[in-house]
């Protein structure tokens, strides 16, 4: 077992990543965090040809269901700054639905955790 | 990229459990079986980020030199585990290095909280991790890798070691067994419960 598994060079090392982000900044953390699940919004065929590629393969990866943030970063190899800057440059022009994490709140917390050790329990109890 | 990877329906978060995603971190240093403990309990295969930031100009400049030079880490491991109709459960496994700050504050924030592996033959590379669980205010149980959790001299002198409070958990783990590091999740996730009331 390792704690780094010897990744191949991704498709990301041969642009610069600013590139990839026609030059775009960090988004406000507040808007996506690493569990923030992300899904493609409306027609497929409404979608614009002005997308860059990269832009255009997370909105088809995100077409066939829900994938957090992270999930989304760890199948396509980009750097999850690159991936956070391009997921909500979507989510502003409309082209991706997210939900947010649940606010972490006392009573929000007790009834998430029950839910979490029942599930637990049950699946491996 | 060149394309988008494609794939299958089980990738996806189950439709329902879209309601509420929540975390939990597997910490621990450098080979202690974190990444072991995530394939064991996720019905994904474990996934791997890269991160090469803390800020974002700091990776433009770093991908400034040739290309072949590896700029990009990785910097975590995570799994995820659909709990119920409504709740998914995402574990995040990474080492405790302090260089990954973006990385660690986007992790603690908003975690419930974190499970610590650690080998009780090697106590002094679990302490930095520690430290960092504690700084972002996280409550966390620890599971010892390879450990006989029946001998309480073993214990005690561990608690000592890693300067534990009397309510944190110690159990035993074996990384590579479902049901045992489900257990240790358990333990922690009934730890958290009673933190919360």
């Amino acid at each position: 077992m390792t704690d780094y598994d010897e990744l191949g060079p991704g498709a990301a090392d041969l642009v610069r990543p600013y590139v990839i982000t026609k030059g775009r900044g960090l988004p406000d953390e507040k808007q996506l965090s690493l569990i923030t699940l992300v899904t493609a919004a409306g027609d497929e065929q409404q979608r614009p040809t002005s997308l860059s590629p990269e832009e255009q393969n997370l909105l088809e990866l995100c077409t066939a269901g829900y994938l957090s943030v992270a999930e989304i970063a760890g199948h396509t190899r980009l750097p999850m700054g690159v991936v956070k800057i391009l997921l909500s440059a979507l989510t502003e022009r409309g082209y991706l639905i997210t939900r947010p994490p649940v606010q972490r709140a006392p009573l929000t917390d007790r009834h998430i955790l029950e839910e979490v050790l029942d599930g637990l329990r049950a699946k491996f109890g | 990229m060149g394309s988008a990877p494609s794939l299958d329906e089980q990738a996806y978060v189950r439709a329902g459990a879209t309601q509420t995603a929540v975390k939990i971190l597997v910490v621990g240093h450098f080979a202690v079986g974190k990444t072991t403990f995530i394939r064991a309990i996720s019905e994904i295969p474990p996934l791997s980020t890269e991160e090469t930031m803390t800020r974002a100009g700091e990776l433009f400049d770093d991908l400034k030199g040739v290309r072949g030079k590896t700029t990009t880490t990785v910097a975590m491991d995570f799994g995820r585990l659909t709990i119920s109709e409504r709740v998914v459960l995402y574990l995040f496994g990474t080492p405790g290095q302090q260089r990954f700050v973006q990385m660690w504050e986007d992790m603690a924030r908003g975690a419930l909280g974190a499970l610590v592996l650690v080998d009780p033959e090697r106590l002094a590379d679990s302490f930095g991790v520690i430290d960092l669980i504690e700084q972002y205010g996280l409550d966390y149980a620890i599971a010892v890798n390879r450990f006989d959790g029946t001998r309480d001299r073993e214990e005690r002198a561990l608690r000592e070691a890693l300067d534990l409070l009397d309510d944190t958990p110690v159990v035993p783990v074996d990384a590579r067994d479902q049901r045992s590091s489900a257990d240790a999740l358990i333990t922690l996730v009934r730890y958290l419960l009673d933190r919360a009331h």
